[in-house]
């Protein structure tokens, strides 16, 4: 039946980045959006993460950026009146809430359809029962399994199957709250906590397939019937690793066609069978060997795992592996196209309803946080902890998996790397070699490998296929071929076929990276480009999106107009988000706009700047100086280079500044020269204080005693961080001589010669500012103050546009400095200035001290440009391009501010990352963002607190155990508390400080082994809905409040570090929703009506 | 003897890699599969006949060889074209790697040359003979293929067709184990065998040149025409046979079976500028609208402005827009251009047999 086509369709996004939701949905949102305009349909986008391209002017008709909730939802759907929902391109989150609104009898209520996926489907695929049964109904077999609701119950099935079994909490994203319990202790554990994760309170408990393959297919079916899979994707890491913390394949490579088309019958059979119209994610395991058969299923060497009736991180992936635009195409089919009426945009000729040939090797490897959470639990399971994934496209397995290696820009971690600690005297420890599930897995084996251990041993001990196993091996040959043979120009060429980067083979064949450069240009051994073209070259393909390998036909021809690179962020990590993505993109945009061809590299198939029609040239390649210096050197038609945007693409591309332009390689807008005056300490004081701008005092020190005599100089507290590293990495604050001489030891140790710097820690309120420079002026679009105070890492401090509490002086002199510093520096683009303000002094003369200058686009970009409507990434580009900003029509200075507040607020994945604190300081933990948007502060306030999941229970217990020195400023909040009925808890400190106020409070001990009920224990019985947790001085403080904190988190409540956000959240509950307006974007920048 | 190896292509082009199987020379039409799986039905499908393969992905022998995979008897491809080979494939199944293979029955081949940049000399200009030599220098290679008997023109169903009548006797799973199917072997791929026995048939192969009075005579319930390699139009002893069958008894043709049924009802066929070859051929049916992803293999193709007003086209290609596939409007039979036994390829048409079944079972009540 052909579905009739909607008028007005509501997408709803899928919310802040958090692990298991990254960048993919907004890449799929984005192509669904401008998929319905194509198709004539009027397209209403709700989304509570501003720094996606999705919530940008001229994607969709009408944009929405407020908190992703049913009530929300409810009062977008009166105003807009859609006749449909497109509920399967937002993420997990996106497909809950349509499931809460259909249950709250919304759409019924609203006479709007669900497109694309019916409610029963998604339920089919959902719930365990249901989709047991329906694969049972078309005899697809499934691992044995028990959905239970009691942990009881979920014993019982265990004790039938034995352990190991895996859990799988029903409803949840990333696998939250999951796991494989090897002994009944963890058993208990896990189960308890899938039962709490899931919020229908079910998991499944099934047998475990550990050691199966495990094999992905992504199916799209249209609503005739017409069904293809685009590709298929095998996990390298065995069943029992979450897909998305796996290392990815694709196409599969140990499957014969007898299996391969085995598996893609199942999955055309099982998206037939729940009536899908779109996209869909088939997870199966495939034993390894017959004799593994499930003998229940008579003997059939595969199972169906699970099914992701929506666009995915899988769908993402194949999307860039294959070109084939899954997302928009989903879009399509769910406004009532069929398959062959939709062609393929890479052709051009043929149309969507054919599969994919890859003529290449696809490995993706996820990006894990542990850089940030050393204290972290490392095991992989089925709980994903990747914050984001690299890709990468060779002609060979080893040239892919090499080149995703180079990607990960993982602390310079290259093939070669090996952890001290897993050798003694360079002999191998098996006994500390990590080849179980963790994120080091592939330098574990490779360190196995290169000491001969046997092959055969690494596939017992990991359950790795000996395919790839042996493909390491040859990694391993070459690398002793390299250290022994001289480099012959067929050894180089061998070599580079393989992946190796000119810096390992510089390191194994004892040469400097740069002469092996000088020996490939000598040689001609350079990478040739082919297009990733949905056919095998079978077809001719329109668009020009590239790999690098070494091979003869170079495709990738230069035109000879006036282009730039713009080189992307690389993959989503902490401290470096979506935000860098929306700035790449927007300067690609910008590029096309002035008419310069604009060439993208990036390694993120997750992100908007990957897809195929973002730039006029896309390189999926690392972003490292070689492949960068390879692609300008490919892209030279005339006598120099294209020049490089570096500003955009976060620390990633910034870091590229210098060795560009060392190599005499141009720069568009400043580049080199403003990083290192930013970076290095001294340059920056002595550039400050020639401009007269006042700093924080403080000083890099060598030594101890140097350290020592600085801090006894300014006083504690005091900031340490190592020089030269940019974005909170290893800072911390240091309130004693003990404290200092543990850092600066460990410091030292890592350091390797380089200076710690130590700053007085200034405890006041920070504020930043983003501005677009010219060298002759600076535009300021808007002033963002924050809600922490000063040492709360600005990514995951609450800010909010415009200042709430800055005077106009103080106002004023940020807005000068930043001037004088564009001035000064001449700096041609995007600049970003940090600040704390001091009470002012006597005279009332302002107090502000600058504490950073990042000369490159911000994390706060997307958010700024938002709420003030200014385009300065766009504005930024045409400066770099020669355009100033008086004839780009804008004058230096201030902008008006606008009619309206906005807070953005952080968002953390701490439920997922076992062992981490949660307390904020200095070094960024959060994943993602969100933003408020009102008229008044308390109402952006009140939706930035409801969107960030902050949001406190009327009258829910609250956990209070405050710092001595905060408790005097802790009095209003616990007033309101108390007004609002909550009723409260405390540890013994802040309870007698409680008392004080006439407030009665519960008192805990905080000790977990001096009798019942504990601190812990009113958490995790559910008797407290919110922690505040505050702590002063060193790491042993921090320590005490450690187990309280995860605890909330794991109970997957708000847990407050900072007493002013704290207040803020109360501040909200008290005001509640009352007053909130809930409208499209455009209409807050235009002002209150009347 | 040198570890070296050069294709050389009628245009001249030279390409040089590593020998891979027999160290020997071997001359072709050079033609690419775009499949991701199957390197060994593809070696051993006899509709190769004649051609030199090359797979377009480049990573070629991960799995090995094994005993359950072969199309028929031998490899059919006159040499292999690889980007990578590899050397030590992982597959419980797997019993030796293709260059042993190759190597075992004479086969030459070549790795580690672009195929992807032959390949697309090969879009460009259409398929051409080609050579793939480790004995010969590229220079005699070139002359070497001047003198080599041209892929178009020569009758390569001779070579691949059963030379005697034989039962495919594997055992029958499917129920009603009483119909008999006759398939003119032009170069039949075992899976075409094994579904009809799988459904309960009984399956006698008879060569290609076998006259209809002979087939008839073995008292068939339906024919199969088979796929097989080269120029439908060469092979008018089999387009005779056809003629004699159709109408008297249900037919099914399958790729050169659909061919020469297109000839034997006064349909021409012409050669395609580069083929169809892989597993990923959108096929619209004309009946139901519905599109099918179908494995297909073939360089010639039926002009569907030659058919007779008796044949109806009820397949097309969505790539090209070639007839893809034809029923007739008076006597039972029905024809596809594509692969509907897969192997290798998409399992997504194996309906096509049970509709032959169908026809099949319905006739023969009629007859009764």
């Amino acid at each position: 039946m052909p579905t009739e086509k909607p008028k007005k369709v509501l997408v709803i996004g899928s919310g802040p980045i958090v692990i298991g939701q990254a960048a993919e949905f907004d890449y799929a949102g984005t192509q669904a959006c401008k998929a319905l305009r194509e198709e004539g349909v009027i397209s209403v986008l709700v989304n509570s993460n501003p720094a996606t391209i999705m919530t940008d002017e001229g994607i969709a008709d009408v944009v929405y950026i407020e908190p992703l909730t049913v009530d929300v939802i409810e009062r977008i759907i009166q105003r807009e009146k859609p006749d449909g929902l497109l509920p399967t391109l937002g993420g997990q989150t996106g497909l809950n809430l349509a499931v809460e609104l259909a249950n709250a009898g919304i759409l019924e209520k609203y006479n709007i359809r669900l497109l694309g996926t019916s409610l029963s489907a998604i339920q089919k695929a959902e719930d365990r029962d249901l989709f047991k049964k329906t694969m049972e109904e078309i005899g697809e077999p499934v691992v044995e399994s028990e959905t239970v609701t009691t942990y009881a119950d979920a014993e019982r099935v265990a004790r039938r199957l034995g352990l190991p079994v895996v859990i799988r909490p029903a409803f949840t994203l990333g696998g939250t709250g999951g796991g494989i319990p090897t002994t009944w202790e963890e058993f208990r554990a896990i189960a308890k906590g899938g039962l709490e994760a899931s919020p229908i309170g079910q998991v499944l408990v099934e047998r475990s397939l550990v050691g199966w393959k495990e094999i992905e297919y992504e199916v799209m079916r249209d609503g005739a019937g017409n069904c293809i899979t685009v590709c298929n994707m095998e996990n390298m890491d065995p069943m029992g690793v979450h897909t998305g913390d796996s290392i990815v394949v694709a196409p599969s490579q140990t499957l014969t066609d007898h299996e391969y088309q085995m598996l893609r019958t199942a999955s055309l059979k099982i998206i037939r069978a729940l009536g899908i119209e779109g996209g869909c994610n088939v997870q199966l395991a495939l034993a390894p060997h017959p004799a593994v058969g499930l003998p229940q299923q008579g003997g059939r060497a595969y199972a169906v795992i699970e099914v992701n009736p929506r666009v995915s991180r899988s769908s993402a992936l194949a999307s860039k592996a294959t070109g084939y635009p899954i997302a928009r195409v989903a879009a399509k089919i769910a406004v009532g196209k069929r398959l062959d009426e939709i062609p393929n945009a890479v052709t051009g000729k043929t149309l969507a309803s054919f599969e994919p040939a890859l003529d290449y090797c696809v490995v993706k490897i996820p990006r894990w946080p542990f850089d940030k959470f050393a204290a972290g639990d490392r095991r992989l399971g089925t709980q994903m902890k990747a914050t984001g994934e690299v890709m990468a496209i060779d002609r060979s397995f080893e040239g892919a998996l090499q080149k995703a290696v180079r990607s990960l820009e993982d602390g310079g971690k290259s093939i070669l790397w090996e952890d001290p600690q897993w050798l003694d005297h360079g002999a191998l420890r098996m006994d500390r070699l990590p080849l179980f599930a963790n994120d080091r897995r592939l330098w574990a084996m490779l360190t196995a490998l290169r000491r001969d251990v046997d092959p055969g041993e690494i596939t017992r001990a990991t359950g790795i296929d000996p395919w790839f196993v042996s493909k390491l091996l040859g990694i391993v040959r070459m690398e002793r071929r390299l250290l022994k043979e001289p480099l012959s120009p067929a050894l180089l060429r061998e070599a580079k076929r393989m992946g190796f980067s000119d810096g390992s083979i510089g390191t194994l064949a004892d040469r400097l990276p740069e002469q092996v450069r000088e020996l490939r240009h000598e040689w001609s051994i350079l990478p040739a480009y082919k297009m990733v073209d949905t056919c095998a070259a079978e077809f001719a393909a329109v668009t020009p999106y590239f790999y690098s390998t070494y091979e003869q036909e170079n495709e990738a021809v230069p035109d000879d107009t006036a282009k730039a690179l713009v080189i992307g962020s690389g993959p989503i990590r902490i401290g470096q988000g979506i935000e860098f993505d929306y700035c790449s993109v927007h300067a690609a945009w910008a590029l096309r706009e002035c008419g310069v061809q604009s060439i993208m590299v990036n390694s993120n198939p997750e992100t908007v700047s990957t897809d195929f029609d973002t730039s006029s040239r896309l390189y999926f390649e690392p972003l490292d100086e070689e492949k960068v210096r390879d692609i300008l050197e490919n892209e030279t038609t005339g006598k120099s280079p294209p020049p490089t945007c570096v500003q955009y693409g976060g620390q990633t591309a910034i870091n590229l500044a210098r060795p560009l332009s060392r190599r005499g390689m141009p720069i568009l807008g400043s580049g080199e020269e403003a990083v290192h005056i930013a970076s290095d300490r001294k340059e920056f004081e002595n550039f400050c204080s020639r401009l007269g701008i006042p700093q924080p005092p403080g000083a890099g020190v060598l030594t101890q005693e140097e350290g020592h005599a600085v801090a006894e100089r300014i006083g504690y507290p005091v900031l340490v961080r190592p020089s030269y590293v940019l974005g909170g990495r290893a800072m911390e604050i240091v309130y004693n001589d003990g404290d200092l001489e543990r850092y600066l030891r460990e410091a030292m140790e890592i350091g390797g010669g380089h200076p710690v710097l130590i700053d007085k820690y200034l405890e006041g309120r920070e504020v930043e500012l983003d501005a677009v420079s010219d060298g002759e002026q600076v535009l300021i679009p808007g002033i963002m103050e924050h809600i922490e105070r000063a040492g709360v890492h600005s990514g995951d401090a609450m800010c909010v546009y415009p200042g709430i509490t800055l005077t106009p002086a103080e106002r004023d002199a940020m807005v000068d400095y930043a001037q004088r510093i564009g001035i000064a520096l001449g700096f041609k683009g995007l600049l970003n200035v940090q600040f704390v303000v001091m009470p002012p002094a006597e005279d009332g003369a302002p107090a502000v001290y600058v504490i950073e200058v990042n000369p490159r686009s911000s994390r706060t970009v997307p958010f700024l440009s938002k709420v003030t409507g200014i385009p300065m990434v766009k504005i930024a580009t045409k400066v770099m391009l020669g355009q100033s900003l008086r004839q780009q029509g804008y004058e230096g200075g201030l902008y008006p501010a606008r009619p309206l507040v906005a807070v953005k607020a952080p968002v953390f994945s701490m439920s997922k990352l076992a062992g981490v604190d949660t307390y904020l300081g200095p070094e960024m933990k959060s994943t993602g963002e969100v933003m408020g948007v009102d008229f008044t502060f308390n109402a952006a306030l009140a939706k930035a607190i409801l969107a960030s999941g902050m949001m406190l229970l009327p009258g829910a217990g609250v956990l209070l155990s405050i710092a001595d020195r905060d408790k005097p400023r802790a009095v209003p909040m616990v007033r309101r508390l108390a007004e609002l009925g909550a009723p409260l808890y405390a540890t013994d400190g802040t309870a007698a400080m409680i008392a004080s106020l006439g407030i009665k409070a519960t008192v805990l001990t905080r000790k977990l082994d001096e009798g019942h009920p504990n601190v812990v224990d009113v958490i995790q019985d559910g008797t407290v809905k919110a922690v505040v947790n505050t702590a002063s001085g060193g790491r042993t403080v921090l320590r005490d409040g450690f187990h309280i904190r995860r605890a909330a988190v794991e109970r997957r409540i708000p847990c407050f570090t900072s007493l002013e956000t704290a207040r803020a959240a109360v501040n909200s509950a008290a005001n509640g929703m009352r007053g909130v307006s809930i409208l499209p974007m455009p209409e807050y920048l235009k002002g209150p009506r009347g | 003897m040198s570890d070296r190896a050069c294709l050389v292509l009628e245009d001249g082009s030279v390409w040089e890699g590593r020998a891979l199987g027999a160290r020997a020379s071997a001359a072709g039409e050079v033609v690419f599969n775009t499949s991701m799986t199957g390197y060994q039905q593809i070696l051993t499908d006899p509709s190769y006949g004649g051609q030199i393969v090359m797979p377009t992905y480049p990573l070629i022998g991960n799995y090995g060889i094994n005993a359950e995979d072969a199309e028929s008897r031998r490899i059919q491809v006159r040499a292999f074209i690889v980007r990578e080979h590899c050397a030590e494939p992982s597959h419980y199944q797997s019993r030796e790697t293709v260059h042993d293979y190759l190597a075992a029955q004479g086969i030459p081949g070549i790795a580690d040359v672009d195929t992807r940049a032959i390949t697309r000399k090969l879009r460009e200009r259409g398929v051409m003979m080609g050579m793939v030599t480790s004995e010969h220098s590229p220079g005699e290679a070139l002359e070497l293929l001047k003198q080599a008997p041209p892929y178009q023109g020569t009758d390569y169903v001779r070579e691949v067709s059963a030379k005697e009548p034989y039962e495919w006797t594997a055992t029958a799973r499917g129920p009603g184990a009483e119909r008999h199917i006759v398939v003119l072997d032009m170069g039949v791929k075992y899976n075409i065998l094994r579904i009809l026995r799988a459904k309960g048939c009984r399956v006698t192969v008879v060569p290609a040149w076998t006259p209809a009075g002979d087939l008839l005579g073995r008292k068939p319930d339906g024919v199969l025409l088979s796929p097989g390699p080269g120029d439908p139009a060469l092979l008018g002893y089999a387009i005779e046979t056809v003629r004699g069958v159709l109408g008297r008894v249900p037919v099914l043709g399958i790729c050169l079976g659909h061919q020469i049924t297109a000839h034997a009802l006064g349909g021409k066929t012409y050669k395609l500028k580069f083929g169809h070859r892989g597993g990923n051929h959108p096929v619209r049916d004309n009946a139901t609208g519905l599109v099918h992803i179908t494995a297909q293999n073939h360089g010639f193709t039926v002009d569907g402005d030659s058919l007779p007003r008796a044949l109806e086209v009820s397949h097309v290609s969505l790539n090209d827009g070639t007839v893809e596939g034809m029923t007739h409007r008076e006597i039972p039979l029905m024809t596809i251009q594509y692969h509907s036994e897969a192997s290798p390829g998409p399992l997504d048409n194996v309906a096509i047999f049970d509709r032959f079944l169908d026809m099949v079972c319905g006739a023969s009540k009629a007859r009764v």
